[in-house]
């Protein structure tokens, strides 16, 4: 069995008092409770403070592009589905950069489970607007302030049926742990979007801001309940629900595919004996 | 025997049903064939052709001759008319296309007519057309009436039989009417293999074990895609069509890293968004295979049409230095072969491999005794099961002698594997330090690029030996300059180079085909392309100037007497 120790990776480069750190507490405490085990799974992760996540936590890593996350989890999933693949991804990374990928990931319903530190602004390339950067934001590169419509993944994540659909917040590590844990035990796609502070680049959203508004939408919600749902996801402002907001129980890509329904291609051997049958077809 | 078939029409007329069907009947009559297609940017309407020429010698290109043209429409017969051979016919239907034509050469057969009266509907009238090509060509109903029967079988016994009476009307018909018809064909002989480029890329893949094909559809190379999915099951080999070529590739390298052989393949416009995930797989050492069809560019282009525009593209892409191969088939069974060879190189040292080919190799077929499957290579490179569980310590990306680092499959043991698009240490964690890039870069790239180097076959070589005049090509014009140069070799000392492993270059140890282009009087480099790609490349890899240059760029391949006349126009007489 796994404990913290075994989860011990790289020391992290992250600011002091980024949020990050409080979801990498969380994701280990998670997978410990879990009992799974650094070589047990995957993560992927793209470019982005969020996207270094994999590095200080051991276990099979792909870190690739910015905004490519989704489509590597997705060829490793194909792949070798016997296997978890976990999606770490930042707000600019998947909802901007990477956003077709997301739309489609949502409709492909593929078993990959996708964590998106959401601090609504961009760190790593020091504090330009991101899609979730609220309208009229000022920033170095936005003047004048934010012009375009923030962006809802949840609404969004509601509205593409997606099969799992969470919000959490980094401040409160008893949800998320819990979050984190329904969304890998979930069969299907899965979005935790993860409200995250940027200690150094956005000046809003802070620890207090998050702290005024979040709330646990509790037993009362039926996250079956799609229309209920995607009420849940238009709220934002003054209140800000938090916890499994919709999930469904649509059948997974790998169940539906007839060719990697019973094995996974990794354990497919080569077989050269068909050749011959195959190349007679050409006479 | 040398003969040519034009069948022409709209889109939507089943052109291409017609002419893979009489290719198929020529080659399972035992004769080569070669065909070629010309079609527009669209669905139904519009004017394409598809050519079929068929022989008792070996052809690998198409002429410019026609001897029995198939007109469906009336354009067929403004266009070509003037292209048909002495003793060709234009076999049409008078009431379908509402004009009738008078000369010699003109042959009315009522194709919706009979098609009507024999296979009760006018879908058959293609039937009868080419019931009426064997008629003609005095050949007999049984191939034709077999395939029809293959073609039609889980259609029912009714569709099979109104498609059999179909093509004997057709066929009595010409043999009654079609006066002066005179062509001699050869004895039927051991029927051959006949194959499309992009069939013979899919297959290729297959034969090398690909298990992952992910793309966004882009003509010339979904022919690569169809052929693969439809042998999914069969071989366990996963299709998937991403939302666009940049997932397409990042998918192919995610299902690269956790263990099986990927693919993705694309057309230039596709293949500029897949640039990035090209740098990727150099940075993380992952292996994919991507095959490039070309098309004429800039941007869409002649979509439908075939150039060789894009190899400085496919050489020089991608930010950053890490050694790939690029080969460029010129036939369909070098396209199965280096398919085969790329997969075996993109996983013996964990590098990308391009295959660039274009439109006309994609839909051309050709004919082939076989295609050698004993010349497949299989080595599986991964570290698997066992064989990893046995390290006691295992690093993705260890410096080693060859910079080949052992390529573990992860989740097979209790070593992680971990990669970055950052530069990283041996274990594949972010650095930043100076010394640990060098190490890196000198680990990837420059230990490795001498052996992939190595693996480089030199041009081949065809001709007269020690030749005045050298005809140099890479890629499918191999076709034409091949038949254009035995043409002429009546005429003069002539013979051709043709590449067709084109990077990293091929050296001269195993034949010095500069000392060859050196003492030749003439050497001219052809290229389907506007400015000579393939003649830069071989300035600045070897240093050698081609004395002249054939280039073509009007989206059209070439064709046997085009090229032989241009060539006799450079020459003069010697």
């Amino acid at each position: 069995m796994a404990g913290l120790e075994d989860y011990k990776g790289q020391t992290p480069a992250w600011c002091p008092g980024c949020g990050n750190f409080g979801i990498l507490k969380t994701f280990k405490d998670a997978l410990v409770d879990l009992g799974i085990e650094p070589h047990q799974f995957t993560i992927v992760s793209g470019i982005g403070q969020a996207a270094k996540l994999p590095h200080y936590l051991r276990c099979n890593t792909f870190n690739g592009l910015h905004g490519r996350t989704l489509p590597v989890a997705t060829g490793i999933r194909l792949a070798n589905h016997g296997m978890p693949v976990i999606a770490v991804a930042g707000d600019g990374d998947c909802y901007g950069e990477g956003g077709n990928h997301f739309l489609h990931a949502m409709r492909r319903n593929i078993n990959v489970k996708l964590f998106v530190h959401d601090n609504q602004i961009y760190a790593l390339t020091k504090g330009q607007a991101s899609p979730t950067t609220a309208e009229g934001t000022k920033t170095k590169n936005q003047p004048f302030g934010v012009f375009s419509e923030q962006l809802n993944p949840m609404a969004l994540a509601v509205a593409m049926d997606c099969s799992f659909v969470a919000r959490g917040f980094a401040g409160d590590g008893g949800q998320l742990k819990e979050l984190i844990k329904a969304a890998l035990g979930h069969r299907g796609f899965s979005l935790v979007d993860i409200l995250q502070p940027c200690v150094t680049f956005n000046k809003i959203n802070t620890y207090e801001w998050y702290k005024q508004r979040v709330y646990n939408i509790g037993p009362d919600h039926n996250p079956n309940d799609r229309m209920a749902a995607f009420g849940r996801a238009l709220e934002w402002g003054d209140r800000i629900p938090t916890g499994v907001i919709y999930k469904n129980d649509r059948p997974i890509y790998e169940e539906r595919n007839p060719v990697v329904r019973e094995r996974p291609l990794v354990s497919m051997k080569f077989e050269k004996s068909r050749l011959e049958a195959t190349e007679k077809e050409f006479f | 025997m040398d003969y040519s078939i034009r069948i022409g029409g709209e889109a939507g007329q089943g052109i291409q049903t017609v002419g893979d069907t009489l290719a198929k009947v020529f080659s399972r009559s035992g004769y080569h064939v070669f065909t070629h297609q010309d079609y527009e940017s669209r669905v139904r309407g519009g004017h394409n052709f598809y050519q079929v020429r068929f022989s008792d010698n070996p052809v690998t290109a198409s002429r410019d001759k026609i001897d029995i043209l198939i007109a469906f429409d009336t354009i067929s017969i403004e266009l070509y008319e003037k292209e048909l051979s002495e003793n060709g016919r234009i076999a049409y239907d008078s009431s379908s296309l509402k004009t009738g034509y008078t000369g010699p050469y003109f042959f009315d057969v009522p194709f919706y007519d009979l098609a009507l009266k024999h296979g009760g509907s006018k879908i058959m009238a293609n039937t009868v057309a080419m019931g009426a090509v064997m008629g003609m060509l005095g050949l007999e109903a049984d191939i034709l009436s077999a395939l029809l029967q293959e073609a039609f079988e889980s259609k029912g016994e009714e569709v099979v039989a109104a498609n059999v009476t179909s093509l004997t009307a057709g066929l009595v018909f010409a043999r009654q009417n079609c006066s002066g018809c005179s062509f001699s064909m050869a004895p039927l002989s051991e029927p051959k293999l006949l194959i499309t480029g992009t069939e013979a890329i899919g297959f290729g893949a297959i034969a090398s074990g690909c298990r992952f094909y992910a793309a966004y559809p882009m003509t010339p190379s979904t022919g690569i895609m169809n052929y693969i999915a439809a042998k999914e099951e069969e071989y366990g080999v996963l299709v998937e069509q991403a939302e666009d070529e940049i997932s397409a590739i990042n998918m192919a390298l995610g299902a690269s890293f956790a263990g099986v052989r990927a693919m993705t393949g694309t057309s230039g416009g596709g293949f500029a968004l897949m640039v990035e995930g090209l740098s990727l797989s150099g940075m993380t050492e992952t292996p994919v295979v991507i095959a490039l069809g070309q098309r004429p560019g800039p941007a869409t282009g002649l979509p439908t049409r075939t150039e060789q525009g894009d190899l400085q593209f496919a050489l020089y892409t991608a930010h950053g230095e890490f050694p790939r191969v690029v080969f460029a088939p010129g036939t369909p069974k070098q396209a199965f072969h280096l398919t085969n060879k790329a997969f075996d190189l993109a996983e013996k040292y964990q590098i990308p491999a391009i295959v660039i080919f274009d439109q006309y190799l994609a839909d051309s077929c050709w004919t082939f005794e076989g295609l050698d499957l004993d010349g497949l290579i299989y080595n599986d490179y991964r570290l698997r099961g066992e064989a990893l569980r046995a390290l006691n310590t295992y690093k993705r990306h260890e410096v080693t002698d060859d910079g080949i680092s052992p390529f573990g499959v992860p989740g097979d043991s209790r070593h992680l594997v971990v990669t970055d698009s950052d530069e990283h240490d041996e274990e594949g964690h972010i650095i930043e330090d100076a010394a640990t890039r060098v190490l890196m870069v000198e680990k990837r790239f420059k230990k490795k690029l001498p052996l992939v180097h190595a693996e480089m076959a030199p041009p081949m070589f065809h001709g007269h030996k020690d030749p005045d005049i050298v005809m140099a090509g890479w890629g499918s014009t191999y076709g034409p300059i091949k038949e254009a140069v035995d043409a002429l070799s009546g005429e003069y000392s002539i013979g051709m180079l043709h590449f067709s492993e084109i990077f990293p270059f091929p050296s001269t140890d195993r034949f010095d085909y500069i000392g060859l282009l050196s003492k030749a009087k003439t050497t001219i480099c052809v290229e389907n392309n506007a400015q000579g790609q393939f003649a830069r490349l071989m300035r600045a890899e070897t240093g050698f100037s081609f004395s002249g240059h054939i280039n073509r760029y009007d989206g059209r391949p070439f064709t046997v007497e085009s090229l032989a006349g241009d060539i006799r126009g450079r020459v003069g007489r010697l």
